[in-house]
């Protein structure tokens, strides 16, 4: 999966917890939950997410790496490869 | 009841029922005896008689949140916000510590199980997809704790699990914590989801209680010869209750005044309901309020449309109301089904405008009157115009053998 295909699965699943979730001014190296109506067990909801579409499961300790969108692709790109 | 204990009042009704998303098209309705119970198709089960509400959902609070909480608290949200704006009585008016959110429930948890526990067929039962979300949500104070996060209330909240007498018992609950001075306002009622669950579908089949007719608006059928059974609605109904002087210093419109109610119990069977009980109840809550069952205009019954449930209620209101009773009887499940936990407050809030317009509203569905629940003065398919009504009495029982009676008053 390309980097941009990740940001786009990333912001597909946000918008599924929140469709009023405005990106427009979205900055990807600022924390998500600064800049959108997010908090710990939407996090949560984002993991489920990645485990039921990619069958990936995220240990806890990881949770932080997605903390922005940048950070998200970077985390995930490795893992998605073949996806 | 005690003179010397402070009087509480309704002040403000937010409801949501099959046929209607506030009080005055709901009683429109009831006066017409308009149905809108539709055929539901559920997982598993099938094709069932069952209410379902339609109410503006994202009235008070975002999907998001609709997502993330249940539905019982999406209409808890609806029905509380919505008895706030019919008091006409913005939530600063009264400490926020100091109103409390008393919620009836027949069960909660039931829909959110079943959901997940077919989330995880599709993944093997592998409990790494169950949800993160299923204890907020599955907690018994989920709908009454949604409501205090809505609303921003910090005074207390919680829950009253009564069966189909929840309804009932929250409201006195709520009549009890404001006389006890434990709060200044409360808001109180009953909520159900239940027709998110297959298995009470199937729980209510397997007794050979579930309610069926070839027109699901006819299914739900008290007293009549061929009734079958329950019919299962979602529901919700708030209340805005006040003490009287705190609700006539800011000149609320006052619905009426709480001045009886009982609860007991059978003791003595799962299902069954048991009129010796329930009649002592009627009994218990007149006593209260210091009346006597002449002095009941309205008797609006619990009756389900169940062969032994409606037997058993009628003989019970045939032993304190007599064979002569100008008491006149009323049935609301007929129109709107059984709302569960929902069921006492919805149907009392339908009965309340008759101390405005003095009209009793009719049952329907009876062509056929079963001649053991047969009463004086029961009113079928139209209207009955009294010459004032002053007083309802509200019955709702419940499994396991829980009953539960309130008794209001016009306010003059």
């Amino acid at each position: 999966m390309t980097r941009n295909a990740i940001k786009d699965l990333i912001l597909e699943i946000i918008e599924d917890i929140d469709e009023d979730a405005d990106f427009d001014t979205l900055q990807a190296d600022k924390p998500l939950r600064d800049q959108l109506d997010l908090d710990s067990m939407d996090f949560l909801d984002i993991v489920m997410e990645l485990r039921k579409r990619h069958k990936l499961q995220i240990p806890e300790e990881d949770y932080p790496e997605l903390a922005t969108l940048d950070s998200c692709v970077n985390y995930l790109e490795p893992l998605l490869a073949d996806a | 009841m005690n003179t010397q204990l402070p009087r509480i009042v309704i002040t403000g009704v937010g409801l949501a029922s099959p046929n209607a998303d506030n009080l005055k098209t709901y009683r429109e309705k009831l006066l017409a005896g308009v149905s809108e119970i539709t055929e539901l198709d559920l997982r598993y089960f099938g094709k069932a008689p069952a209410g379902i509400c339609k109410f503006n959902e994202t009235k008070y609070r975002k999907k998001k949140e609709n997502k993330r909480g249940t539905r019982a608290g999406c209409l808890g949200v609806y029905c509380a916000n919505e008895a706030l704006v019919d008091a006409k009585l913005p939530i600063e008016h009264y400490k926020k510590s100091r109103i409390g959110v008393y919620i009836g429930l027949t069960e909660h948890g039931t829909v959110e199980t079943e959901n997940e526990v077919y989330n995880i067929s599709q993944y093997d039962h592998n409990v790494d997809y169950w949800t993160h979300h299923h204890n907020p949500r599955t907690v018994l104070n989920n709908p009454a704790g949604e409501i205090t996060m809505n609303l921003g209330i910090t005074g207390p909240h919680y829950v009253i699990g009564a069966a189909c007498a929840a309804g009932n018992a929250s409201l006195i609950q709520g009549v009890q914590m404001m006389r006890l001075g434990e709060v200044d306002m409360a808001l109180t009622g009953g909520i159900s989801e239940s027709t998110g669950s297959f298995g009470i579908f199937a729980s209510f089949q397997a007794q050979g209680a579930l309610g069926a007719a070839s027109d699901p608006r006819e299914a739900c059928r008290p007293f009549d010869n061929s009734r079958n059974g329950i019919v299962v609605s979602e529901g919700a109904c708030i209340y805005v209750l006040e003490r009287l002087e705190s609700a006539l210093e800011r000149g609320a419109k006052i619905y009426a005044e709480i001045v009886g109610y009982a609860m007991n119990s059978d003791a003595r069977d799962y299902v069954l309901p048991f009129h010796e009980r329930q009649a002592e109840c009627m009994a218990l809550a007149l006593e209260r309020a210091g009346l006597e069952p002449e002095d009941i205009d309205i008797l609006n019954t619990h009756a389900t449309g169940t062969k032994q449930g409606d037997i058993e209620e009628c003989k019970a209101i045939r032993q304190i109301f007599g064979e002569k009773s100008s008491t006149h009887i009323n049935n609301t499940k007929s129109i709107i089904g059984h709302a569960m936990g929902a069921a006492g407050v919805l149907e009392l809030a339908g009965n309340l405008p008759a101390f405005e317009d003095n009209l009793v509203h009719p049952s329907i569905n009876c062509n056929d009157l079963d001649p053991e629940c047969k009463l004086n003065n029961m009113v079928f398919d139209t209207p009955v115009e009294m010459d004032g009504i002053t007083t309802i009495l509200n019955n709702s029982f419940g499994m396991v053998g829980i009953n539960s009676v309130i008794i209001v008053k016009k306010y003059q």
